[in-house]
């Protein structure tokens, strides 16, 4: 057994990452993520690692654009308004096709908003959000164990793909502690060649990293080339975990922290007879299609929970294809959905 | 630059005063790529990327140098420079170079940025990799325009000069004052050596070569951050022949930017 230890989810994200090799780190304050800052300032100087408190956003995501660079495990994180100003890095990271690790602690917007939790960056997250056709992994955890193995899986995952991949937790998830078991015995990091990497031409030729492609047809060519990647990985990478789908004559979709608040109001919908299924997608991007095509062949209704006014659902009805009723049940700006709203969104009084 | 096959590199007249004065170097370049370049002409960035790549060569560092390219006339740097080189972000260069920089410590990283890239958009990033003491090397082109969006005002462009944002001139009241970046950075502790150079005739080049050379050796020596500014000619949108810029430079230019190193120590 691995021993367990009580971790609140910003420090056991930090954690993952030292787990799985990450030795760079670059962010810069803002609640409610500050825990992993802090964090990350204390581990990276006990494993040899780098960490540097950016001047800004924009300067921590391209600190990481060169760590990356270099060949380097890299992280960064931030939440909501933060995201932001990252979204400029992230493009040419995607761009460049360099690998590293991107923590959202989302918290409510639009603008300066608060520091309650939030789901709100769904689209910025799985859309693309900054400028140019790309992709990036998505994890939406809804544990604290979870945070932990998702981020470090996501540093395996950037390398083998050469492409950000972002853990889109939120402020319940970053602040709150659960135990959590170290899995220092059972993971290690898969550990790729980047033959791609700078590190100075000493035995080969020289290497360029870019996103400028001026000849003709070259950014189609490279455009394609991505989206032949995105093909590749919505193959291998959907993670979504299902419950009583099979009889259920309605289906909650939710993720993240809302994912266990469903799973719970699910259970109680039980007990009480009703034949409620659950479905909560674990990769955002890429989303869990098939697997909510399939359910829509048999149920003829889904219920989608967020912290939003209503982003995933989007993801959710293109999926269901007109097959069934697509219902959505949210709340803004730090509210948390409960059970008790959940059970009511289920059946409506 | 010219299609002939690769020569070996050899150093002519090297007595002690060339020495001190930076060796003349002749001949093919093992970093600079034997291919025809784009700039226009009478511009700088080939003369600077020459410089660089001489001051490379010399210390034999080649295979364990490793740039990053500005937005802006230069992006496309890594088309003649024959070294590891990666492009940044407009502006986000510093912090890309810091990035390398702390991932591999004993590679040499330097930047090359123009003044659009440096003192707007990145002025940010230049001032704090500074501040902290990047043991990396700038080399900050200023040409007081905006080249590769075709001419605009730049922060540095200087009072009353016509670019394509500013038609009648630069105007003190509604665009500020050119920034003297060299200047600013000098109050900060985390700077060691900062000159100013130009490359508008034979003996500038000259100078600026030295200064670049101990800009990288001062990174060898990790003795921290290190910024040379080479003032450069950019006779397509200051509307002039490639004469009449290097005469700008001397006469206009640096009367406001004067050339000589701004701190050492």
């Amino acid at each position: 057994m691995a021993k367990k230890i009580l971790m609140c989810g910003n420090d056991a994200c930090g954690e993952g990452a030292v787990l799985a090799g990450c030795r760079f780190y670059a962010g810069y304050p803002i609640t409610p993520q500050n825990e992993l800052t802090a964090y990350m300032s204390r581990r990276m100087g006990d494993v040899g690692g780098v960490f540097i408190q950016a001047e800004s956003e924009l300067a921590a995501i391209n600190m990481v654009f060169g760590a990356a660079a270099a060949g380097g495990r890299a992280m960064t994180s931030s939440s909501s308004p933060g995201m932001s100003l990252k979204q400029e890095g992230i493009s040419y990271l995607v761009g460049c096709e360099l690998p590293c690790v991107i923590v959202n602690i989302q918290r409510g917007g639009p603008g300066l908003g608060n520091i309650a939790p939030a789901q709100s960056d769904y689209f910025q997250a799985v859309k693309g959000g900054g400028h140019g056709d790309y992709k990036m992994i998505v994890f939406g955890p809804s544990s604290v164990q979870e945070l932990m193995d998702q981020t470090a899986l996501a540093f395996d995952l950037a390398d083998k793909y050469r492409n950000p991949v972002c853990i889109l937790g939120d402020g319940l998830l970053g602040q709150m502690m659960e135990p959590v078991s170290m899995k220092t015995d059972d993971y290690k990091p898969q550990v790729v060649e980047k033959p791609w990497a700078l590190t100075g031409c000493l035995g080969r030729k020289p290497n360029i990293i870019r996103s400028l492609l001026l000849g003709d047809g070259a950014l189609e060519e490279h455009n394609k080339k991505l989206q032949e990647k995105y093909r590749r990985i919505k193959e291998a990478e959907v993670r979504a975990e299902a419950l009583n789908t099979k009889d259920a004559d309605v289906i909650i979709v939710a993720y993240g922290s809302v994912g266990r608040i469903a799973k719970a109001a699910m259970e109680d919908a039980r007990a009480e007879g009703l034949k409620v299924g659950y479905i909560r997608p674990i990769t955002l991007w890429p989303f869990p299609e098939k697997l909510i095509a399939e359910a829509a062949a048999k149920c003829g209704r889904f219920l989608v929970v967020e912290m939003s006014a209503g982003q995933m659902v989007e993801d959710v009805r293109l999926a269901v294809n007109g097959r069934a009723r697509v219902d959505f049940y949210g709340r803004m700006g730090g509210g948390v959905p409960t059970e008790e709203e959940i059970g009511l969104a289920i059946s409506p009084k | 630059m010219s299609k002939k096959k690769a020569k070996k590199v050899k150093l002519i007249g090297k007595t002690k005063k060339d020495e001190a004065a930076g060796a003349v170097i002749t001949g093919r370049l093992r970093s600079l790529r034997d291919v025809e370049n784009h700039y226009c002409g009478g511009c700088g960035h080939g003369i600077i990327h020459r410089l660089i790549c001489e001051a490379i060569d010399e210390f034999g560092i080649r295979e364990r140098t490793i740039a990053v390219a500005p937005v802006g006339c230069a992006v496309i740097a890594y088309d003649y420079w024959d070294f590891d080189v990666s492009e940044a972000a407009h502006g986000r260069t510093p912090a890309v170079a810091t990035g390398i920089k702390r991932t591999l410590p004993d590679r040499i990283v330097f930047t090359y940025q123009g003044d659009g890239d440096l003192a707007a958009i990145g002025t940010a990033e230049i001032i704090h990799t500074a501040n902290r003491g990047e043991n990396i090397t700038v080399i900050f082109v200023n040409n007081g325009v905006y080249g590769m969006t075709g001419g605009q005002m730049a922060p540095t462009t200087l009072a009353g000069q016509k670019t394509s944002t500013s038609i009648y001139g630069r105007s003190l009241r509604r665009d500020g004052y050119p920034l003297k970046m060299l200047e600013m950075l000098a109050v900060l502790p985390g700077t060691r050596y900062l000159e100013r150079v130009s490359v508008h005739s034979a003996q500038e080049v000259l100078r600026a070569r030295r200064a670049i050379k101990k800009a990288f050796k001062m990174q060898i020596d990790g003795k921290g951050f290190s910024m040379v500014e080479v003032l450069s000619m950019c006779p397509t949108y200051w509307g002039m022949t490639p004469v009449q810029a290097a005469d700008r430079i001397k006469n206009d230019v640096t009367t406001f930017y004067p050339l000589g190193v701004i701190k050492s120590c």
